[in-house]
């Protein structure tokens, strides 16, 4: 419990506690509430007398139904999770392969490569989508799905790759070699052993993959053209605006529902994901 | 009993019938190859092979669909005496720099709230880290909203709290355009910073402050002498990390302002996004995507050295 | 048949010379233990048995068939380790049936072992639990039954009893006796604690610094230690050591230093001849010190000041000091003493060694 007199307890604590916790909050409130309002009372003016923004009195679902309908919203969800669930399962493979490796094997340059993979990781994507964008055009993936699928490994694998390294490296080397003195493999006693151990690592780290992939925007934004490839932030943001004019209403709804599966994934393995994110950074 | 010697020398035994590919991957080197190959393919196809390409393009003058012909180190020559691009390149700093000092102050103000064990710790802890977890794109869209000239709910809360009485245009002022994209991005960061910081002091044991407390220390004396160093190994992790993403951002800016109003939020993504795909330009994209490169590498480098001196330890 | 044969055996670790061309037989059916201090490279060999470390050099063989190339699945052994190394994801009977489904048995052939195994080791009524719902002890049965079901051709075990608190270690080491005598299977045993060495093993091999100090039947190697350090290793409260020197009087050879001197005994003074005038380490074990009484000769006796008296209830330590040495002798726990008494301690002849100053060697 928080110690100390009733007032240093509120002045020190509640208060700026609920201070965050308002502030981090309110923008997914105001969307929430943007969602739900008819146009007649959003775009009331900020100094307008009846402007009464945190809540409405005829909420409506006309927003989610126009954006549902009237826009390729739906698609655009369903690449989006088409392609953050391949991009996610084709680095977990890799990474569950390459944080084997590295963190249970011995071989010549183990170290060096460990670094090199780690330095990728710190790549930014807006250091490379030019001359990306260039090859993707010449291997003909542009406007594809597959041009997303393929690249975005490029920042999903280091950190999968760490994050099950990290996790290996906590299971004795006597489970495998008693694996193999069994009778098994080192393949297999990678597979059937060491594998099912790591699923809590495996979970966290598809869970961070699954969210990074649903964030990404550049490369989609630069890769992908017509419509019906575009996903969820790129649509969102690019066609839910005609000519100048913003439809509120569509584009919050949109912010909202675009934001609910990863809200959902995260919701269910909050802890996995929290564990995610501390043992990258205590490394 | 006694050792019975060996006379005749051996035969050296064979494996039962095994397929070739499972006796190579018996051997650690092998396997090892193995199963670092399809990462390395795809880092190297995706990763490595761009960075050399987009070293060429900088060196060239090819646009989009007219490849270009090599012209040495003119397009550096180029964005050096470039206007758009010195307001660019002060633009990054100013906004890495003060946000991630707000990010930390404010970041490490809530996890030593966090650190308290209270009602609902866990419910508040999760919902915190709403804004990092949420695209960013779509929560960014919502602070545009926010922002919006006309119907600002902010400037509706500072009217009626009596502290404005004319609009503020947080994004189209261009005295305030960065200022307000700065407070998108602490506030998108923060959650981060807090979570992480909440991890590390986790680990500093409550005996150390008990210690220091019996030893007459009081509470700010307690921090800067106790949780602080012990913090200060994560502390910096965190930060090169951020330092890196931030100096790179490109949605934010991009969904909030677009590098306007004139320039006043440019950035060094926005600006090669902007010349690069926007103008066609792209050897002189390439090159100011580049120029973040030595940052980087100054970043990577100092995270490295530090990291192995941590190692070592 | 299983003998096992190491020859010329040598392990690098980078620089680290870790096993120095070891040569051992291991008979059939044959209970060997290797035991030393942690580094002298039993570890180490028996891991190389195992195939789980490279061999720089020499081979190993099982009967008369080289075994360095093979990987470890193909050389029919069983391994338990220290912190027995169960599938934690696995119930005991999976954990116990892992090897036989590697090697492809069906599974009433499995169910049949895993039971037999089982009921041998008494953990029937274990198999379904996982291994963080057992205790200690069972899960060192487990990881022994897991040994067992494989019928391999060697046993290799690695400080098995190390994590055992010491009432269980005791207990486990009787039953571990009782598992040998009724499996007949070869075994290799390390360990670091020269009274399982001395209680399991049918012979013993002492080891230090990667080489081997000697090989025998425990009792041989404590009456009978080929150098200071198996002198010293073997036997607790541990041996008596005491720089002297060797002089002849009359014919006959006596050892002497600050606060002592005694008569050699005339079957060792034959090997003494070439060490008189010279310095040697004398040996004696606790036990075979006892407080003198009238009929003992005076010169196989010294004065001694109790320092410290242990009382154990079966036998009385008394620390004593000759001068500048200080000695533990292990005497009847009837005695009277009290601290700071002088008392006269006599040895026992037969039981005396006596070690090269400088080669540590027995003389």
């Amino acid at each position: 419990m928080v110690e100390g007199a009733l007032w240093r307890r509120w002045v020190f604590f509640y208060i700026p506690l609920t201070a965050f916790v308002v502030s981090l909050l309110f923008p997914f409130y105001w969307m929430m509430v943007t969602t739900v309002r008819p146009d007649s009372e959003l775009y009331r003016p900020w100094n307008a007398p009846n402007y009464a923004p945190f809540w409405t009195t005829h909420p409506t679902l006309v927003h989610i139904r126009d954006l549902l309908t009237e826009t390729l919203f739906s698609t655009w969800m369903l690449n989006t999770m088409i392609i953050s669930i391949a991009a996610t399962a084709i680095s977990l493979f890799c990474g569950l392969l390459a944080g084997y490796a590295l963190s249970r094997l011995k071989f010549p340059f183990a170290g060096s490569l460990g670094t090199v993979i780690f330095i990728t990781y710190l790549v930014p994507q807006t250091l490379l989508f030019i001359p990306l964008a260039d090859i993707i055009r010449n291997f003909r993936l542009g406007d594809t799905p597959w041009a997303l699928i393929l690249t975005y490994p490029t920042f999903l694998i280091p950190f999968c790759t760490w994050l099950m390294m990290g996790y290996f490296k906590s299971i004795p080397k006597e489970l495998e070699e008693c694996a193999r003195i069994d009778g098994a493999t080192r393949w297999k006693a990678m597979v059937y052993i060491i594998f099912p151990i790591a699923v809590p690592g495996i979970l966290s780290a598809g869970i961070f993959a699954f969210t990074l992939s649903w964030n990404e925007f550049l490369y989609a934004l630069v890769f992908l053209s017509s419509p019906e490839q575009k996903t969820v932030p790129v649509g969102v943001t690019s066609e839910l605006i005609r000519g100048d004019v913003f439809y509120w209403g569509e584009l919050m709804a949109g912010a909202l529902l675009g934001s609910i599966p990863v809200a959902f994934v995260y919701s269910f393995f909050v802890e996995h994901y929290v564990a995610s994110l501390t043992g990258s950074v205590k490394g | 009993m006694t050792y019975t010697t060996v006379a005749s020398p051996s035969v050296y035994a064979g494996s039962p019938k095994r397929g070739p590919i499972t006796r190579l991957l018996e051997d650690e080197r092998w396997l090892a190859m193995t199963l670092l190959l399809p990462t390395v393919a795809l880092l190297g196809l995706f990763i490595a092979y761009p960075f050399i390409e987009g070293v060429r393009l900088a060196v060239t003058d090819a646009k989009v669909g007219i490849p270009g012909h090599f012209v040495g180190l003119q397009n550096f020559e180029k964005i050096w005496n470039d206007d758009i691009f010195h307001v660019a390149v002060w633009n990054t700093c100013v906004y890495t720099a003060v946000a991630t000092v707000f990010k930390l102050v404010l970041g490490l103000w809530l996890a030593l709230l966090l650190n308290h064990n209270f009602k609902g710790k866990a419910f508040t802890r999760a919902f915190i880290l709403l804004p990092f977890i949420i695209p960013t794109v779509l929560s960014t869209l919502a602070w545009k909203w926010m922002f919006d000239p006309t119907f600002s709910v902010i400037n509706w809360m500072l009217f009626r709290l009596g502290l404005i009485h004319s609009r503020i245009n947080w994004l189209g002022d261009p005295n305030l355009a960065l200022i307000s994209v700065i407070i998108v991005n602490v506030w998108r960061g923060l959650p981060f910073y807090a979570i992480s910081l909440l991890a590390g002091l986790q680990t500093i044991s409550p005996e150390l402050h008990e210690a220091a407390a019996i030893d007459g220390a009081r509470a700010w004396q307690r921090f800067r002498h106790v949780t602080w160093p012990l913090l200060l190994p994560v502390t910096l992790v965190i930060v090169l990390f951020s330092v890196i993403q931030t100096f790179a951002d490109f949605q934010l800016v991009y969904v909030l302002t677009g590098g306007g109003p004139a320039n006043a939020t440019q950035l060094f993504a926005t600006y090669a996004y902007q010349l690069g795909i926007g103008t066609g330009l792209l050897s002189e994209g390439a090159t100011i995507s580049l120029a973040v490169f030595p940052v980087l590498l100054l970043v990577v480098i100092v995270q490295l050295l530090y990291i192995r001196r941590v190692e070592t330890h | 048949m299983a003998e096992v044969h190491i020859q010329s055996l040598n392990k690098k670790f980078d620089e680290v010379h870790a096993v120095k061309d070891v040569n051992l037989g291991i008979n059939d059916k044959e209970f060997m233990v290797l035991v030393g201090p942690s580094g002298c490279g039993k570890t180490t060999t028996l891991r190389m048995v195992a195939g789980l470390e490279s061999i720089t050099s020499g081979r190993i063989l099982i009967d008369d068939k080289v075994i360095n190339n093979l990987p470890p699945m193909d050389r029919d052994i069983a391994m338990v380790f220290q912190n027995y190394a169960l599938y934690p994801h696995m119930s005991v009977y999976d954990n116990m049936a892992f090897g036989l489904k590697m090697r492809k048995f069906d599974r009433a052939d499995i169910a049949k072992r895993v039971q037999d195994a089982a009921e041998i080791l008494g953990i029937q009524e274990l198999l379904k639990r996982k291994p963080r719902q057992l205790s200690g002890g069972q899960r060192q049965r487990v990881a022994l039954g897991r040994a067992i079901v494989r019928h391999p051709q060697v046993f290799l075990f690695d400080e098995p009893l190390s994590n055992l608190d010491a009432k269980l270690r005791v207990q486990m080491r009787v039953e571990l006796k009782k598992l040998h005598d009724r499996l007949g299977t070869t075994a290799i045993y390390v360990t670091h604690d020269q009274v399982e060495a001395m209680t399991l093993g049918d012979r013993v091999v002492v080891m230090k610094d990667g080489l081997v100090q000697q090989v025998g039947e425990p009792l041989e190697l404590y009456n009978e230690p080929a150098n200071l350090f198996v002198a010293g290793f073997l036997g607790s409260p541990a041996m008596n050591f005491a720089p002297v020197q060797i002089s002849e009087t009359n014919g006959a050879l006596w050892a002497g230093s600050e606060g002592m001197r005694i008569k050699v005994p005339a079957e060792i003074a034959g090997r003494l001849g070439r060490h008189v005038r010279s310095d040697v380490t004398m040996g004696i074990r606790p036990e075979d010190l006892h407080v003198a009484s009238a009929a003992d000769p005076a010169e196989l006796g010294f004065d001694a000041v109790i320092e410290v008296i242990e009382k154990l209830g079966s036998e009385i330590l008394l620390d004593v000091a000759i001068g500048p040495h200080t000695m533990v002798a292990s005497v009847d726990p009837g005695i009277r003493v009290n601290v700071h008494d002088c008392v006269r301690l006599v040895l026992n002849p037969e039981r005396l060694h006596f070690f090269d100053a400088r080669s540590e060697a027995v003389i």
